[in-house]
Order: C-alpha cells, then sequence, then structure tokens
C-alpha cells in the first residue's frame, strides 16, 4: 500500500511523459516517411493532369509526332525505344548472368567463386554515369566504325545490359541457393552429369526466381537514364535497325525538362508517371513471383 | 536416360560446360572492361593538385575541387534529412506497431514503392516541389533534399534489418529489468546495433554519391565553389555526365574524376564490409568464437 508515495508517482510520471513524447516524435516521422511516395504521386499527378484533361490520355499515342511546341505529344516512338532497349538488355544480360550464378553456385571452387562473388558486387556499386561515361568513349566509337553514327541503340543495349548484369546475377545466386542440395545430390547419386543436373533439375526449381531476377532487372533497365541519355543518339524515332539512334522516355524527361514550360512541361510529367506505373507494375510482379519461389521450396 | 558418349567420353556433359564457363568469361571480360578502362586513362589525371584545383576552360583543365565540396554538401543535406526519418520508420517497424497490423503493413508497402522509382521520376518530384514550390531553386539544399527522399528506403531497412538482428534477448533482458520500451531502445538495442546501423548509413552515402539523374535538375550545373547550401552546385557524378557529353575535349578530365569517385566509393564500402563484420562477431559473441 506504501508503495505508491509521492516520491514514487514523481518518478514515474516523467518517464511516462517522456515515454509519451518519444512514441510521437517516431510516429510523426514515421508517418512522414511514408508520406513522401504519396507526395510524389500527388505532385505528378496535379503537374500533370491539365494536360490529360484536354484530350485524355490516348492522345499520347495518336497525336501526330512530338513537337512538343505545336502541341503534339505523341509519345509512341520512345516508349518503344525504352521497351526495345530493356528487352535487349535483358537478351544480352540474362544468359550471362545465369552463368555466372550457375558458375559460382555449383561449380567454381570457394575461392573463386569469391572473386566472382566480389566482383559481380563491385560493379553493382559503379555509379551508372561512370557506365555511361566508358560507353561513349569505348563502345560508342567501336559501334561506329561497324555503322555510323555509334551512338545507337545497340550501343544502349549493350551498356544497359551491363548494367543490370549485377541486379539479375544477385538475385539468380538467392534463387539458385533455394534449390535443396537434396535434388542435387540424388540426381548426382543416379549419375546424372553435372551439365544435365543444372539444366533439367535445378533450372527448372529456381525459374520462378530466375524469372523474377529478370523482372526486377527489366525495372532497373526501364528506368534507367544516364546511360540512355548518353549513349544512345537520343534522336525520336521508332527505330528500325539496331544501329539507329534512339530516344528513351527517361532520357527525354532528362533532356528537356530544364527548359520546358507550361504544357510541354505537363507532358514530362505525364512520362515520369508513365514510368512510375510501368517500374512500379514490374517490381510488384517480381516480388510476388519471387516470394512464391521462397515459400515454394521452403 | 540418353547419353552422347564417344569413347566413354560424355560429349554433350563436356559441350554444356564450355558453354557455361564461355559465358562467365564473356561476362567477366565485359564486367572488368569498364573498371580497368576506368583506372588507366583515370590514373594519368588524378593526382593530389587535380582533386585540390579548380576547374578551367568548362573543366578540360584543372581540378575538382569545388565539385567535391559540393557533392560533400548535397550528400551531408540528404543524411541529416534522412537519417531521422528512416530513423523513424525503423523504431516504428520493429518497436512500436505490430508487425501483422494495417500501419506497419502500410508502411513497408510505401517504403517497397519508394525503393523501385526511378531516379528521373524522383528528379521531376523534386524540381516540382523542392525549387519551385519551396523556391530554393536549384540548389544544393534542393537537390540534398530530394536525394534523401530516394535514399529513405535503404537507409530505413538497412536500419530496421539491424534493429531487429539486435535480437529478442536484449530487448527481453531489459523489460525484465523494468525498463520502458524506449528506455531499452535508447540504451540498449541502439549501441548494440550501431556498428549495423553505420553500415546502412554508410551504403545509404554511395547511393547518393552514385546518384546523377536526380541532381541533373535539382542541384544545378554551377561548377564555381558553393558558399551556401542556398547556393547551385555540381555533383562528381553530374561534372562527369558535363564533360563527357557536353565539353569536347572533356574526357580525360571525366576519367579522372570518375576514378576519384569510384576509389572513394570502394573506401565506403570496405568500410561498409568492415563494420558488418564487427556487427555479426558483436551479435554472435565473443564466447561462441573462444570455442
Amino acid at each position: 500500500m506504501t508503495l505508491l508515495t509521492d516520491e514514487v508517482v514523481a518518478k514515474v510520471h516523467p518517464t511516462k511523459l517522456r515515454g509519451w513524447a518519444f512514441w510521437s516524435a517516431m510516429s510523426m516521422l514515421a508517418l512522414l516517411g511514408a508520406a513522401i511516395v504519396f507526395l510524389i504521386v500527388a505532385f505528378l499527378l496535379s503537374e500533370s493532369f491539365p494536360l490529360i484533361a484536354q484530350g485524355g490520355p490516348i492522345r499520347f499515342f495518336t497525336d501526330e509526332g512530338w513537337w512538343p511546341r505545336d502541341a503534339s505529344f505523341n509519345m509512341t516512338p520512345m516508349v518503344l525505344a525504352s521497351l526495345y532497349l530493356t528487352i535487349g538488355a535483358l537478351v544480352v544480360a540474362t544468359p550471362l548472368s545465369l552463368a555466372i550464378s550457375l558458375v559460382t553456385t555449383f561449380k567454381a571452387p570457394a575461392r573463386l567463386a569469391h572473386v566472382l562473388h566480389n566482383l559481380v558486387e563491385l560493379s553493382a556499386a559503379v555509379p551508372t554515369v561512370v557506365y555511361g561515361l566508358w560507353g561513349v568513349s569505348s563502345i560508342v566509337p567501336i559501334v561506329n566504325i561497324w555503322s555510323p553514327p555509334g551512338a545507337s541503340l545497340l550501343a544502349g543495349v549493350l551498356i544497359v545490359a551491363l548494367m543490370i548484369i549485377p541486379t539479375i546475377t544477385v538475385l539468380t545466386q538467392s534463387a539458385l541457393q533455394t534449390v535443396p542440395t537434396a535434388y542435387v545430390q540424388g540426381a548426382t547419386a543416379l549419375g546424372v552429369s553435372t551439365s544435365q543436373t543444372l539444366l533439367r533439375i535445378v533450372i527448372p526449381a529456381a525459374r520462378q526466381g530466375i524469372f523474377s531476377a529478370m523482372v526486377l532487372g527489366a525495372a532497373r533497365a526501364i528506368g534507367e537514364t544516364m546511360v540512355v541519355l548518353m549513349v544512345c543518339g537520343n534522336i525520336v524515332q521508332v527505330p528500325t535497325s539496331l544501329f539507329d539512334p534512339v530516344r528513351a522516355l527517361t532520357a527525354n524527361i532528362a533532356l528537356e525538362m530544364p527548359y520546358a514550360m507550361g504544357d510541354h512541361r505537363a507532358s514530362l510529367f505525364v512520362a515520369g508517371l508513365l514510368m512510375l506505373l510501368l517500374v512500379s507494375a514490374l517490381v510488384a510482379v517480381g516480388e510476388w513471383v519471387g516470394m512464391r519461389q521462397r515459400k515454394m521450396i521452403s | 536416360m540418353r547419353r552422347f558418349h564417344v569413347f566413354g567420353f560424355d560429349v554433350r556433359d563436356f559441350v554444356w560446360t564450355f558453354v557455361m564457363y564461355g559465358l562467365t568469361l564473356t561476362a567477366v571480360a565485359m564486367l572488368l572492361w569498364p573498371l580497368l578502362t576506368v583506372f588507366g586513362n583515370g590514373l594519368q589525371v588524378l593526382s593530389w593538385d587535380f582533386l585540390l584545383a579548380s576547374p578551367e576552360d568548362a573543366g578540360r583543365s584543372g581540378g575538382i575541387a569545388p565539385i567535391l565540396v559540393s557533392t560533400l554538401g548535397i550528400v551531408l543535406v540528404s543524411l541529416t534529412a534522412a537519417l531521422p526519418l528512416a530513423f523513424g520508420v525503423a523504431v516504428m517497424l520493429t518497436e512500436g506497431f505490430n508487425p501483422a497490423g494495417w500501419p506497419a503493413t502500410i508502411l513497408r508497402c510505401s517504403l517497397d514503392i519508394l525503393a523501385g522509382i526511378p531516379s528521373v521520376v524522383f528528379g521531376l518530384f523534386g524540381l516540382s516541389l523542392f525549387c519551385r514550390q519551396l523556391e530554393l531553386g536549384y540548389s544544393i539544399l534542393a537537390g540534398g533534399l530530394t536525394l534523401a527522399c530516394m535514399i529513405l528506403p535503404t537507409l530505413a531497412r538497412s536500419l530496421a534489418f539491424s534493429l531487429e538482428s539486435a535480437g529478442v534477448a536484449h530487448r527481453a533482458g531489459g523489460a525484465a529489468l523494468g525498463l520502458s520500451k524506449q528506455s531499452v531502445l535508447w540504451h540498449v538495442m541502439v549501441p548494440v546495433a550501431l556498428p549495423g546501423i553505420c553500415a546502412g548509413v554508410v551504403l545509404a552515402l554511395t547511393r547518393a554519391l552514385a546518384e546523377t539523374a536526380v541532381l541533373l535538375f535539382t542541384s544545378g550545373y554551377s561548377d564555381r565553389m558553393p558558399e551556401s547550401v542556398l547556393d547551385s552546385g555540381r555533383s562528381v557524378s553530374v561534372h562527369i555526365y558535363d564533360l563527357s557529353t557536353n565539353v569536347p575535349g572533356g574526357t580525360p578530365n571525366a576519367y579522372g574524376s570518375a576514378l576519384a569517385l569510384l576509389l572513394l566509393l570502394a573506401l565506403l564500402s570496405f568500410t561498409v564490409h568492415a563494420l558488418t563484420r564487427w556487427m555479426q562477431r558483436r551479435m554472435t559473441g565473443n564466447t561462441t568464437r573462444s570455442l
């Protein structure tokens, strides 16, 4: 009964007060952190809404061309350029990433695997602008010898592929690691050769994880700005060959934003909104499939 | 299973293995090529003078001192803004909210979406909110605040992870001694998780240093020495972009700047690794190691 003396109460109260202050401060900070996404979407919508309201969203694919000064905003060539770049980069990067992942996970001796792993991690940390610089001064001149002007869809595909190899490799490695060792041991015990074990047992067992790695790699490729801005030539056109210069949607935003005004500016926010939707959809699909892989195995 | 044997030698296995190693070699060569090019070309330019001099002739000659200062300013602003937010998010995710409840779910989802947003979209947002609405113009402050939004998910995730891995035992021990939740957090969990928290901060720092697209139209192009955070300032990455595309003959110095940036990133990554190892040792305890 004598426990709750005035002294004790006086000691307890400041603590409670401090606790209340602490937790409300933390909640406010967390709320602000969560609000940023909504702020971004709100700003993109409010900046692009006037233009979307003018002619409906279809106009961005049916206008005569990309002549923003004459209020003609056809983004089809740039959307196609972004898609071609992404698909091309995936086609180049996936086999290479899969090979590195298989070698490091199943074949290479531990020390070599460690070295390869470090190389991949190091490459993942290289800023994209450095890849762009290297592309401009090394790859573009080589493509130029082959077929001028050099700054082209092909150069973009190669460098974006290089850029997403680390992403796809790391994710594929973790997908391969979810394959139970018993599968590999069983196959070996049955006398199946190593390559057949990998092709017929390991890859099918990890296929969802590999697919998820590809989709997340695609999300990175399509959102990439600096490389495509620097090595693709930046001409608005639907490419007819790999050697045509193209302008990707992201590169267009970066090129025109510094001077765009009025409806032109709004059209770039529409492009940003489109980009946000595309990338979010890809990430959602990738994460969902990746989660199924982890659940399926464990 | 059918097999393709020639004199007892499995041809199919050999061909597949050959293809796999061939592809791996190609990939390794592709990954090494840019790194070696940057090292080879950068070493010819990089020196103390290059780091300490001002750029001249649009960056073709001279050094990158003001650009390093602007970069430092941008990165510091972004960390200062992002760290409290990330700490709040991490604390609420690990200690505050019920992990299965709807506030935690919304918070986690919003972080996931934020992590996926392409950097050019962050640039648009920063230009619209910080440069125009809040009238900060093209400045180090605007660029840093935009970058803060971009690194928030990375930072919050690694802080939450290190607080989580600080373990149930510490939390339970603190609670058993009658400490309040916030005292346990502040006096037990944070000190224990400190190496992990530092590693997260350095990781976020590397992301911020590597970023270009966001800064192109938020922090501006000026290559003079900035006098305050409201001045326009050019980050190293923007400098590399500008030299390689807009300045004919700027490539050698672009390589010098790229090498400086890569070495800085390598140093920071090394720090992350060291801190992570320290964290792991701390978590597993020295007793298990001595056994």
